[in-house]
């Protein structure tokens, strides 16, 4: 319990709480507005359209929340003092190191994936994939104003994306990781020596493959096939799909290829947590 | 005497130097609502009239403008902290202790910068977040959506070389950290799957950015350099734009 208490109390982690909280605040905002949107099929503020002068109405809210944001950051100034360690020392690793808690998701992904995919890769592809939103989403429904009925697709993609593959690994990477990167639960003390067996193996070990030119091609083929999987659910759906056809085969690839990336995450994390996978592909050049 | 008192006041808002500060007079009518926006350089951003439903915080969350707010304060607070921070190996370090121990306020200071900096990152997610449920992204609004995807970007990477600079093991391993991942970039980096074999850890892509094969003073400055001036700039630069076309996309979003 100690170890987890001395987490909690860190300064730094002071946002990760603060989360805690603002996430479940907003979700519940926001839900009661689109389910007022849902059941009347009017947009919740559509009768608040009607013009108003800036100054002063608009003015004098953000005059209000700025003082209320200043009294907030005031306080939590004077309350808690910024951390300050020993001086940096290059010698002296500290076990286990952590990024700060905004890429401790990112870190999180290094368990599943080599850093190559985890740290650029699977970065690079969230950031093309959030520019990319706005021009593959042409659902014209659900402009301005919050709505789940109109666009359920988008918002659970979203929200997978953002609260499950963002947030929570982050908690886990602040709270639950301890010395070797391993997993203690609250209750647990940090033990530096814990003897974790290694024991995973690869996907193509567990089909009895024993040969590396046929384990690399039972790799590619099951990527592959993988990634087959949007092109597959486009022709099988093409024909009886009104959305499908909208989209187009560009949109649709870009989208396919964007939503089975994601996926491969918490793919790899049931894979590895449950079946103790290391690699689907190995090949001379990289591991997936 | 009131007599009296009128007329000092009248004599003094007709005289010309009142009048070459003050373009217009403070009368209760909607052409001066309009005119103290439209006259004024920090309230020019803002149309003079807005939907009503934009003034709820149940709709805006008011995190684009705490986003904003947490940035000018990172930014009067940052430029303080200037006064008092060397970005060398030798003296980083004693600096910091310098402004807790011995400088007034010092501490203040020091805490509200770091705190201001965390709240910008929890602000500008929920902004995302917000402006995501809305699907305030939609036409016409796609090229403001991919800017403030951007400045998601550049302020972690902020809030990241910012993190090094107070030069303790806290800011040292998980900079360390952070940058080791450069290593694993397919062709620049040295570990990365494809690097041709003259790529090594003295000159890839992580060299770069660490300038040097570890975290070192000449990171320190490096990153002390993006962090006070590259990186704000270009924030700056940027910001500036998403808010422009914030106006030009036909204001904040909403129904109809």
């Amino acid at each position: 319990m100690e170890p987890f208490l001395e987490l909690i109390k860190k300064p730094d982690n002071v946002p990760i709480l603060a989360i805690l909280f603002l996430i479940p605040f907003f979700l519940w905002l926001s839900y009661k507005q689109a389910r007022q949107t849902d059941r009347t099929g009017v947009p919740s503020d559509a009768a608040l359209n009607d013009k108003v002068y800036v100054w002063p109405y608009l003015c004098r809210n953000e005059f209000i929340c700025a003082i209320i944001i200043m009294l907030i950051l005031g306080v939590w100034s004077i309350m808690i003092d910024a951390p300050l360690e020993e001086p940096s020392d290059p010698a002296k690793t500290p076990n286990p190191s952590k990024a700060p808690w905004y890429f401790l998701a990112l870190q999180e992904m290094l368990v599943y994936f080599d850093p190559w995919i985890a740290g650029v890769v699977l970065p690079g592809l969230i950031i093309a994939g959030l520019i990319a939103i706005p021009y593959i989403d042409i659902n014209p429904k659900g402009k301005g104003y919050y709505t789940l009925k109109e666009r359920p697709f988008a918002i659970g993609v979203f929200c997978f994306g953002f609260l499950i593959l963002w947030i929570v690994l982050m908690i886990v990477g602040t709270f639950l990781r301890g010395p070797g990167w391993n997993i203690f639960w609250p209750w647990e003390e940090w033990d530096p020596h814990r003897v974790v067996p290694l024991t995973n193996v690869n996907l193509s070990y567990l089909f009895g493959i024993r040969d590396d030119l046929t384990a690399n091609f039972f790799g590619f083929a099951v990527v592959a096939g993988y990634f087959a999987l949007g092109p597959i659910f486009y022709f099988w759906k093409y024909k009886s799909s009104k959305f499908l056809q909208q989209l187009g085969l560009i949109r649709y690839v870009i989208v396919s290829f964007l939503f089975l990336s994601m996926m491969a995450l918490p793919i790899k994390m049931i894979l590895r947590l449950a079946l103790n996978i290391k690699y689907v592909w190995v090949s001379p050049w990289f591991n997936i | 005497m009131n007599e009296e008192r009128k007329g000092l006041k009248e004599k003094i808002t007709n005289s010309d130097i009142w009048k070459s500060i003050f373009r217009h007079g403070y009368e209760d009518t909607g052409r001066r609502y309009t005119l103290q926006v439209l006259q004024n350089v920090w309230l020019h951003l803002h149309p003079p009239r807005i939907s009503r439903h934009a003034l709820h915080f149940r709709f805006t969350w008011c995190m684009g403008g705490i986003t904003f707010l947490m940035f000018l304060v990172t930014a009067v607070t940052g430029v303080l902290l200037m006064f008092y921070y060397r970005p060398t190996g030798e003296y980083a370090f004693l600096d910091i202790q310098a402004l807790e121990f011995d400088i007034p306020f010092g501490m203040l200071l020091r805490n509200m910068h770091r705190w201001a900096a965390h709240g910008m990152v929890i602000s500008v997610m929920l902004h995302m977040f917000r402006v995501f449920l809305t699907g305030s992204y939609k036409k016409p609004r796609e090229f403001n959506w991919a800017v403030g995807v951007i400045l998601l970007l550049i302020t972690f990477f902020l809030s990241f070389t910012g993190y090094l600079l107070p030069w303790d093991q806290l800011a040292y391993w998980a900079v360390t950290v952070g940058t080791n991942m450069a290593r694993a970039t397919p062709v620049l980096g040295h570990e990365g799957p494809f690097a041709p074999t003259d790529i090594t850890q003295a000159n890839d892509v992580r060299f770069a950015l660490l300038g040097g094969t570890i975290v070192g003073p000449s990171t320190l400055l490096r990153f002390y350099i993006l962090h006070c001036v590259a990186v704000p700039l270009v924030a700056s630069l940027l910001m500036a734009l998403h808010f422009w076309r914030v106006r030009k996309d036909g204001g904040i979003s909403g129904p109809l």
